[in-house]
């Protein structure tokens, strides 16, 4: 090791640091170079921004929708939140799968009338023996069709990858047009600087391409990604 | 292990290449799929040629602040109740994860891909460790049962058919019944998801890699398809990062511009089915996620790297689109470079961190068509790389004898301008005349390389230089 042969404590940090250093000629005191990312932290700049996500609600309601299609998900929009419980249970008895329903306590989801519909409802982290899971979502992102959920006892993340049917439900005014309002968002709940534990980017429902190139869905995650939007919620 | 072939014997391992009709079926998949998904999904977006130069721009801004976005980083990892770990070299880093595997007493450990656990032979060394290395994601595992690397960056089994993937899994899982149908891809995806769902379950750490890092949050970002790398990273008591220096970006801004070109570089998705941002372990209150997160931060190479000629190449996002468009890749798959990292990327990145004598051979592996700048959503410039690399092993003697000579005697005529012309006249009137009956040569005296493959057509009589003149009246 050249820090020992050198004889001197020096640890593998600071000697990275020096190996950077001395390859840019800089000597990390220099005040430019320190102000030009003090700024950048303190002020981060978007830059381009698809026009795609962009448009009013009702647009970018309209796009997430076909984008969220595209990546293969089945996206269904209903009117109120007292109707997201039946659109859960009509699509599990459609799909001939069992009316069986995991999820966390979000105040959203816990406000909905789940005991109108027969399904047998669980509550809390996923241990990997649940059928079917459900959701509250941070936001949508109309650019590209993509759910954003947050972790925490409200909506455990286990909840978005062991369950073989993963539904998500989205209140219509918390879709976005781009990466860069979810960004916003995140900073106006969690503050400037700091993030949830977890953060979960969902575009469809899990896939792999690893065998000769063939695209199949339901890899390690979700099989199917039923979204629902509400439109008042 | 079977044993991987190596950088060293580029040229026999290429032959070999072209020769193996399976690899050869495979490799049809490269040619078409990952092309065409591509260009349609640049199509599809307006803003995807501007983005490209806003991706390039932000790498290179934050190579150029590295040391002080390092310390940013670290700050904000350190206040969300991660641990960071610093390793000069891969052998280093190894130690920092066996060391934090042993002193957890841990058995089975679950990978997320990661390429920098491929450079560090992070598999051989847990094993010898006598700690259970899973690989989860199914192209990774599929090679794992097989002993091999990986041949892609992205799709580390392209190189195999499902015909070979069912031999493996009869091979392997033997705890299922002889008679099960296998025939189909789903089947195969399926029997994966069994076996792999219950060692996820009963991992002690899991191991990711990162494919950004975020300065101004202390953030780690993987994206993936399958689900793999977050059912390895939320299920065990403790989540190890894997990241190499350059995988620093600024901000949640920057990494969006990233993520905008990189998956539909890589696959041609607008954005793959999973997009994961990590910061810390779990908070209080929450009911899943790891207790203890660590990232560990290899050097490697990388700060050596850094204001030289290959500095560019640090904006390497890992998105495979050099090795799709690449026709030497295209012809002979991954594996024959021998190296962890193949196609153009591979072969400007490699010499650089394994030095010149052993992965010196790689750069030549090109024929300069240039489709790999073309198409890299960073802009590295990947033809000039393996131009200084080439240059570079020719100054230090390190090319065959026969081609350095060859290159002398062409450089004496190609000084001697009037002796060129002359020569050349000569040359391509006697192969005129000799093969104006064919139109062209099934071979040639030593030209056996290029006749074996494909016919050499005869020269049309007049050289470039003599029609040039004709019709311009002037060359010098």
């Amino acid at each position: 090791m050249a820090r020992q042969k050198r004889g001197r404590e020096l640890s593998a940090r600071d000697e990275i640091l020096a190996n950077i250093r001395r390859s840019l000629n800089v000597t990390g005191a220099e005040a430019p170079r320190r102000m030009a990312v003090e700024d950048r932290l303190a002020r981060p700049r978007a830059g381009i921004v698809p026009a795609r996500g962009q448009g009013d609600a009702a647009a970018r309601v309209a796009t997430f929708k076909a984008e969220a299609e595209r990546a293969q998900a089945s996206v269904v929009e209903v009117e109120g939140a007292a109707e997201a419980p039946g659109e859960i249970a009509r699509y599990l008895r459609d799909s001939n799968l069992p009316a069986t329903l995991r999820m966390g306590e979000d105040p959203r989801l816990a406000a909905m009338p789940w005991d109108e519909t027969t399904l047998e409802i669980a509550r809390g982290a996923s241990d990997g023996h649940d059928l079917n899971a459900v959701s509250g979502a941070f936001a949508g992102i109309a650019e590209s069709g993509t759910l954003t959920l947050v972790s925490g006892a409200d909506n455990p993340t286990t909840l978005n990858f062991l369950p073989d049917n993963h539904f998500i439900i989205v209140a219509a005014s918390d879709i976005v047009g781009d990466l860069e309002s979810v960004w916003r968002k995140l900073r106006e709940r969690y503050g400037k600087g700091a993030m949830p534990r977890t953060v979960n980017m969902i575009t469809g429902p899990s896939r792999s391409g690893d065998i000769e190139q063939t695209l199949l869905l339901g890899a390690h995650g979700p099989r199917r990604l039923h979204i629902v939007i509400v439109r008042e919620m | 292990m079977s044993e991987m072939p190596d950088s060293t014997h580029f040229k026999e391992n290429a032959h070999a290449a072209l020769q193996d009709a399976p690899l050869q079926n495979a490799l049809r998949f490269v040619r078409g799929n990952f092309v065409e998904k591509r260009a349609a999904a640049a199509a599809r977006l307006p803003e995807f040629e501007a983005l490209r130069d806003s991706a390039r721009d932000i790498k290179d801004h934050a190579l150029a602040h590295l040391d002080l976005y390092l310390e940013a980083y670290e700050a904000k990892v350190v206040a969300a109740g991660g641990h960071v770990h610093y390793a000069l070299t891969a052998k280093e880093g190894v130690d920092i994860v066996l060391k934090l595997c042993q002193e957890r007493g841990a058995k089975a450990v679950t990978k997320g891909k990661s390429m920098i656990a491929e450079e560090m032979g992070l598999n051989a060394a847990l094993e010898a460790a006598g700690i259970d290395p899973i690989e989860t994601d199914l192209g990774e595992y599929i090679i794992q049962l097989r002993g091999e690397t990986p041949s892609h960056i992205i799709a580390p089994a392209v190189h195999l058919s499902k015909e070979q993937v069912e031999a493996d899994f009869r091979r392997v899982h033997r705890d299922l019944p002889d008679g099960r149908d296998l025939s189909r891809p789903e089947l195969l995806l399926t029997e994966a998801r069994g076996v792999l769902r219950d060692k996820f379950l009963s991992a002690d750490i899991g191991v990711t890699g990162a494919n950004f890092l975020i300065a101004e949050t202390g953030t780690s970002i993987i994206v993936t398809n399958e689900g793999n790398g977050d059912l390895t990273q939320i299920l065990p008591k403790v989540h190890i990062v894997l990241a190499s220096l350059e995988k620093i970006v600024p901000t949640l801004e920057d990494a969006a511009q990233l993520l905008r070109v990189l998956a539909r570089s890589a696959t041609g998705q607008d954005m793959s089915v999973y997009t994961t941002l990590s910061t810390g372990p779990r908070r209080p209150g929450d009911p899943d996620g790891p207790e203890e997160y660590h990232v560990v931060l290899i050097d490697n190479g990388r700060s050596a790297m850094l204001g030289g000629d290959f500095e560019d190449m640090l904006r390497c996002i890992r998105c495979g689109a050099c090795m799709n468009h690449c026709p030497v890749y295209q012809a002979i798959g991954g594996h024959a470079y021998g190296s962890v990292y193949p196609g153009p990327m591979g072969a400007v990145l490699t010499p650089s961190l394994t030095g010149i004598a052993k992965g010196g051979h790689l750069p030549n592996a090109s024929t300069f068509c240039g489709r790999c700048e073309a198409v890299c959503p960073v802009r590295i410039p990947l033809p000039n790389m393996m131009r200084h690399w080439r240059e570079r092993e020719f100054e230090r003697h390190l090319s065959p004898a026969a081609m350095r000579y060859g290159i002398g005697f062409w450089a004496f005529f190609a000084k001697r301008p009037t002796l060129y012309r002359l020569s050349t006249d000569l040359a391509m009137r006697a192969l005129h005349l000799i093969g104006r009956a064919r139109g062209r040569f099934r071979s040639l005296p030593f030209a056996g390389g290029w006749t074996r493959y494909r016919d050499l057509p005869a020269p049309q009589g007049a050289t470039f230089q003599s029609q040039w003149r004709a019709r311009s009246g002037a060359v010098n």
